[in-house]
């Protein structure tokens, strides 16, 4: 099969490090003697817990619903007990707690009432819900809701959908186990994905250091006599990127901006395909994961483990050696070190490495940057990183915006070249997150300012509300004089005098009122004019406003988490 | 180990070893010359780099940075051997003292230290030297000079009368003041052929110094070290103006093959221009700045008042380095149909 690939810029190659642990196959992890099931498994909303404490749940029952559409359900890994719903400590750099639902399970291991469906024979609509009510997200470490990215762009037909086997982190090897030994259910998912995207063309990307992932995947296509085309792609970190891997297999880029199907491509993981297969055509939603537990460990393997597996059963499985100072979740490339082994196996968790002084050795003392370039030639998204570098130092956090750090993905690609040995990432985290916070201060801000002037719009509308009554009724009140004027000269002159009184104040009263009613409308209108153009914006030059158009479009993608989550999602694992 | 931050992983590399290579890249180069003009460079080179080791030493100490870290990064001795490459081989030893000083200590670390100077240092040192010592700067030995080990040792240090044996010019001087001598009467064809100075395509024997130069700079290149296109853009602007007068009069201007084997042209193209701290980070700002170099410095050899002006070039473009990287900031993954 030859395709012509694209090329993207940059990258690097650091030792992978697979071969060990795909030595064994896929092992059935056993089950712990607690389950500590995070609800909130997506990037999205958080599920709202379904179950009570004491309450006996089946296997797949759900114990989270997914909140909102951008959200994922949560089910019971295994048969047993509640526990208890109280905050755990979660899989996340921070290891700061998260609200889980604890299970004890009673070994029975039994399946709560499983419904297959062929997809094929329901709406679209029917099938993104069932995905979702499912718990499908994206596999590959960024735990998108895959549902939210089955949808097409209205103008643009999805030319090509990617799946993503390309597992471009060094010591991962989760997703080649998965292709080796589940290839036929993995290619039988892809037309879930393909039918609802309406994808004319699906491209399978593999790194060709993965040969038998390959032919599994190619041998599993011709069975199932499909039409989609395995390609092997050089091995490069990030390959697996999903823009990298879009990029070389369709020859699109796509930016920071936009989403990929606005491109007319999109892009899931194999595992996330996979689960799609089991949720519909078995019924069985995502309550387990292939995890790599490699590293600085007696037997290094692939095991398949329930979610909510705390992080110490698993890593016992793999016999820690006895210099093992620490623990990586996700690769080397992009991962973290796990805070505390208490933390439960979720989605996301792709690989487990145990670490060694001598596996991951100390990085050298950091130098000053000698602008030689490196990063800038290695980044995979033609960055500059040694410029943002210097702003973020700098704490220059505009010119970071405009040197485009939002567009980084993380990739490490800079920090692993540079000769200063510069924590270039952690920089750019740095610059991100406090940009992150000043626009939610702003936001803060900026909600409180439209606060207080609906407040002062509401005092000013009862104000002018009042003018207007006492105007109305001033009016009636001549009105009513100059009907009557005979009964007013036939009455007693203390009345009459008292009704002069007020008709010879009443006009000017209403003079007033009018004026201010004026006024005031005029206040309205300009106010009015000023919200849709705001002042300071008015005498810039085309550059400017054009910058300032990019700023908005961020912000509003930052405000919308689907957009760049959708961008990004899957990026790793794969 | 440090879990602070991801890549846990990190390549082999390091400031260090970019230098070393570097140095290593000057080597051929430094053969030739010992072949041509004897031990004396070797011994240049040592006192550049001991100046620069005790100037640096010093800097650091003063500023409170760490000491073994930053003397053993490379970086100073580059410098240093920059600067020995580029003075007259037998000039006094006080001479490369000050000059390498200069360097380490003004051009280098009074403007931050390694990463933020603006200035190329050895060029700085060399600016520096040249408008000073013009008559010490300018003392090149004559051609053939065969001087034991132990004259040129006392030349250095000062120790033995000069002006005998260093008569001599470099090439493009000799080229320089002779067609300034002949007033029209001589012409380039001629001087090349007949002078004793004049090799087969450049200045006798340096032409084989420009040749190791050039042959450490493509294994530079090869080992991704250096990036091809400052010093292209340099040969480049070079060559184009050299080959532009030489058709347009052939009688008064060299052919640009004599003017990228003499003087500084390879080492600047492949040492110089390719500093990284002083030069231009982009792509096209590389290539922009390459080849204003090279136009610059053919400009005041040819008729400004110094032998070479590789030095002054880059000095002068160092100065637009913000700016070009400004104005050439290559698009980003995404964004290249962009407007
Ligand atoms: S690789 Fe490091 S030293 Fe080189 S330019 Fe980038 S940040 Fe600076
Ligand atoms: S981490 Fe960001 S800046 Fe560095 S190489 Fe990756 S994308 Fe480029």
């Amino acid at each position: 099969m030859l395709r012509q690939l694209f090329n993207f810029k940059g990258g690097v190659k650091p030792q992978t490090n697979k071969a060990p642990s795909v030595q064994a196959p896929i092992g059935q992890a056993p089950l712990p003697s607690r389950l500590y099931v995070p609800l909130h498994q997506s990037i999205g909303g958080s599920p709202n817990p379904l179950v009570q404490p004491g309450e006996q749940v089946l296997k797949g029952q759900l114990i989270g619903s997914a909140d909102g559409w951008l959200s994922a359900a949560v089910h019971a890994p295994t048969s047993g007990t509640v526990l208890a719903i109280e905050d755990h400590v979660a899989a996340h750099p921070s290891g700061l707690p998260t609200l889980s639902v604890v299970i004890e399970p009673d070994g029975r291991d039994q399946w709560a009432a499983r419904r297959p469906l062929d997809h094929r024979t329901l709406a679209p609509e029917r099938v993104r819900e069932l995905l979702r009510d499912a718990g499908v997200v994206g596999l590959g470490g960024a735990v998108f809701p895959s549902h939210a990215k089955l949808t097409a762009a209205k103008t643009v037909a999805v030319e090509q959908l990617v799946i993503n086997g390309a597992e471009c982190e060094p010591f991962m090897t989760c997703d080649d186990l998965l292709m080796r030994e589940r290839a036929e259910e993995s290619v039988r998912g892809i037309a879930i994905f393909r039918d609802l995207l309406a994808a004319r063309r699906v491209l399978i990307g593999i790194e060709d250091n993965k040969p038998e992932a390959v032919a599994a995947m190619q041998a599993a296509v011709l069975q199932l006599g499909e039409d989609y085309e395995v390609v092997a792609v050089p091995t490069r970190y990030p390959a697996g990127g999903a823009k990298q891997l879009i990029r070389v297999l369709t020859g699109k880029e796509v930016p920071a901006s936009k989403r990929s199907t606005e491109l007319g491509v999109q892009c899931f993981n194999v595992a996330t395909v996979y689960t799609a297969y089991r949720a519909l055509a078995h019924g069985e939603p995502v309550i387990s994961r292939i995890v790599t537990l490699t590293g600085n460990v007696e037997q290094p393997r692939n095991w398949e483990v329930r979610l909510g597996t705390p992080l110490r059963d698993l890593v016992a499985l793999g016999r820690p050696k006895a210099d093992t100072s620490n623990y990586l979740m996700g690769g080397p490339m992009m991962g973290f070190a796990i805070p505390d082994l208490a933390a439960p196996v979720v989605k996301a968790t792709n690989c487990v490495i145990a670490g060694s002084p001598s596996l991951f050795p100390a990085s050298p003392p950091e130098m000053p940057c000698i602008r030689c370039g490196a990063c800038a030639e290695a980044c995979p998204h033609e960055l500059q990183p040694f410029e943002l570098y210097w702003f973020a130092r700098a704490r220059n956090f505009g010119k970071t915006q405009e040197y485009h750090i939002f567009d980084c993905i993380e990739c490490g690609c800079c920090s692993y070249v540079c000769p200063s040995h510069i924590p270039l990432v952690q920089y750019f985290r740095f610059a991100k997150s406090e940009i992150w916070s000043r626009e939610r201060e702003k936001q803060a801000a900026d909600a409180a300012k439209a606060r207080f002037e609906l407040r002062n719009a509401r005092a000013e509308r009862e104000q002018t509300e009042k003018a207007e009554r006492l105007a109305r009724a001033a009016t009636a009140r001549t009105a009513e004089r100059k009907a009557l004027p005979v009964k007013a000269d036939a009455a007693a002159s203390q009345p009459a005098a008292s009704v002069e009184a007020a008709v010879t104040t009443s006009p000017v009263d209403a003079e007033a009122v009018k004026k201010a009613s004026i006024v005031a409308a005029i206040e309205r209108a300009r106010a009015q004019r000023e919200a849709v153009q705001p002042r300071n914006t008015e005498q810039l030059s085309a550059g400017q406003k054009k910058e300032i158009a990019a700023i908005d479009a961020r912000r509003a993608a930052l405000a919308d988490p689907a957009k760049p989550a959708d961008a990004t999602s899957e990026r790793t694992g794969g | 180990m440090d879990f602070s931050t991801p890549p846990y992983v990190l390549g082999e590399t390091s400031v260090r070893r970019v230098m070393l290579q570097v140095l290593l890249g000057l080597l051929p180069g430094i053969a030739a010359y010992v072949w041509l003009v004897g031990a004396s460079i070797v011994l240049q080179l040592a006192m550049a780099t001991l100046a620069a080791l005790t100037g640096e030493a010093l800097m650091l100490w003063l500023r409170g940075r760490p000491l073994r870290l930053f003397l053993s990064d490379g970086s100073a001795i580059v410098t240093a051997w920059l600067i020995a490459l580029t003075f007259p081989p037998l000039a006094p030893w006080w001479l490369i003292v000050v000059g390498t000083l200069c360097a380490i200590v003004v051009a280098k670390h009074l403007y931050g230290g390694l990463g933020q100077n603006p200035f190329n240092p050895a060029m700085i040192a060399f600016a520096v030297c040249i408008v000073s010592f013009p008559a010490l700067m300018s003392q090149w030995p004559v051609l053939g000079l065969k001087l034991s080990l132990d004259e040129q040792f006392k030349l250095i240090a000062g120790l033995a009368p000069r002006i005998d044996v260093m008569s001599g010019a470099t090439p493009l001087d000799a080229l320089k003041t002779a067609l300034k001598l002949g007033e029209g009467s001589v012409d380039v064809p001629t001087l090349l052929a007949t002078q004793d100075v004049f090799g087969n395509f450049a200045g006798r024997g340096w032409e084989w110094v420009s040749s190791g130069y050039l042959l450490g700079g493509l294994w530079l290149w090869q080992r991704k070290i250096i990036s091809w296109h400052a010093p292209l853009g340099f040969l480049g602007g070079l060559s184009l103006l050299a080959a532009a007068l030489w058709m347009w009069s052939p009688q008064q201007f060299a052919s640009p093959l004599f003017h990228l084997f003499s003087g500084g042209s390879l080492l600047g193209a492949f040492f110089i221009v390719t500093d990284p701290v002083s030069g231009c980070t982009t792509t096209r700002g590389k290539l922009i700045f390459g080849f204003s170099v090279g136009v610059l410095a053919y400009t005041i050899r040819v008729f400004g008042g110094y032998p070479d002006g590789v030095a002054f070039a880059v000095l002068l473009l160092n100065l637009c380095v913000p700016l070009i990287d400004m104005y050439t900031q290559p698009p980003i993954f995404g964004m290249k149909n962009e407007p």
